[in-house]
């Protein structure tokens, strides 16, 4: 089945629901659905239940991290330059990022389909982290939304059990992220460069250095 | 007594002998290994134990599954920071004397693990270490060169004098400090009594060797 005629069949059978296609412009071309997080569950029990779709599996559960990023284009405008009409370079700043996002990737056993990979996104990366919890849709991502609630601190909502995983209990930080700075256990690198050489010299007194 | 006479002698069909060597030889001949493995080295481990390598030629056979009755504690695997507690408490469940081989790169220094957020940066940051075996993983013979090497090791332990082990030292400590977690590592993050950080100065360390320039 086309991921475009999954997306009809989503905007037919969940009523107020946006779903965007997130396109892969890799040779894979393996294209996403983006689902907003108030419909999320709607939709994922629609792709679960719906006739024509019978997403029955779900294999995988990802987190991905998205920080505010900076990027600035150039956009080539017209402008009135001492009273001659000039095209001049300018540099547009746009923000894109500051949430986290979760990746599922749903397969059907029964219609041999798949895989159909929905995304969902946090408001942003600090107080509006919270997704519906698809656990109780697919008992497979229980362990994996522990997992993602572990290292990224996405909570999700309805699920049975979120505690952390790999991590222990009391452990505050949350270490996928890419602004985790991890703790200064330092100690001698052969090939220290870049930050490990920067901690490095940061442990070397003076006399070290002499 | 010169060891010349003792080998003349023994050569005559007489044997002498110090309680040093009797003890010491007791000793590196019944080490009895705790049953316990971390991740894939224990795998070799298991192997270095079976038929083919049988590490009961060197006394070593008896796997204990209580550390009160263990002697050695292969450290065998990727340690995490969440197994690192339960490592030191059994490592300070077992009674003296005790030894400890640390076991593939995981064990000396975190390995392929070594700059991720979840792995302890080898386990002589808490627990002193006799015998470092790098590998990944050693293979059993490697592990039965640790073995010989400790054997070797406690042989040639002395048992009087300020060189005498640590067991004969009523001054020196046999339990360690475990570590508790902490809210962004382990607390403490490592035992200075036994561990301190090798600090070397990368950009001179290495430049008085010839070809260094």
């Amino acid at each position: 089945m086309n991921l475009e005629t999954v997306k009809q069949e989503i905007e037919a059978n969940v009523p107020g629901c946006a779903v965007d296609m997130v396109l892969n412009g890799s040779p894979s071309a393996q294209h996403s659905l983006l689902v907003d997080a108030a419909h999320g569950f709607a939709v994922a029990q629609f792709l679960r239940d719906g006739a024509a779709v019978r997403m029955d599996y779900c294999s995988n559960v990802t987190g991905i991290d998205w920080p505010v990023k900076e990027i600035s284009t150039k956009v080539k405008t017209k402008k009135m330059v001492d009273g001659v009409e000039k095209d001049v370079d300018e540099v547009v700043k746009t923000q894109s990022g500051g949430y986290l996002e979760v990746v599922y990737h749903l397969y059907s056993v029964a219609e041999r389909e798949g895989p159909v990979i929905v995304r969902m996104r946090t408001e942003d990366r600090a107080a509006g982290v919270h997704l519906p919890s698809l656990t109780p849709l697919w008992r497979s991502a229980e362990y994996q939304e522990r997992e993602v609630f572990d290292l990224y601190g996405v909570m999700f909502d309805g699920h049975p059990d979120l505690r952390r995983l790999l991590m222990w209990e009391g452990f505050e930080d949350f270490p996928m992220r890419r602004d985790y700075v991890d703790p200064d256990d330092y100690e001698y690198e052969p090939t220290a460069h870049d930050e490990v050489l920067q901690r490095t010299r940061e442990h070397w007194s003076a006399e070290d250095c002499k | 007594m010169d060891e010349q006479l003792k080998s003349e002698l023994r050569r005559q069909g007489v044997v002498a002998t110090s309680l040093q060597e009797l003890y010491n030889w007791g000793r590196k001949s019944s080490l009895w290994p705790l049953n316990f493995g971390l991740a894939c080295c224990a795998i070799e481990m298991i192997a270095t134990t079976m038929a083919r390598y049988d590490l009961a030629r060197f006394g070593a056979e008896v796997f204990r599954p209580s550390p009160r009755q263990a002697d050695l504690m292969i450290v065998a695997g990727t340690v995490t920071k969440k197994m690192a507690p339960q490592v030191v408490r059994l490592y300070n469940q077992m009674p003296e004397p005790k030894y400890v081989i640390s076991m593939g790169a995981c064990a000396i220094s975190g390995g392929p693990f070594k700059q991720g957020y979840n792995v302890l940066k080898g386990i002589d940051r808490y627990i002193p270490v006799d015998v470092y075996i790098p590998g990944c993983p050693p293979r059993p013979e490697a592990l039965i060169d640790a073995f010989m090497m400790l054997q070797r090791k406690i042989d040639a332990q002395e048992l009087t004098g300020p060189n005498r082990p640590r067991h004969l030292n009523a001054e020196m400590a046999s339990e360690f400090v475990i570590p508790e977690f902490g809210a962004h590592d382990l607390e403490p993050p490592s035992n200075p009594e036994v561990w301190s950080a090798p600090l070397v100065n990368i950009e001179i360390a290495g430049k008085n060797e010839p070809g260094n320039g």
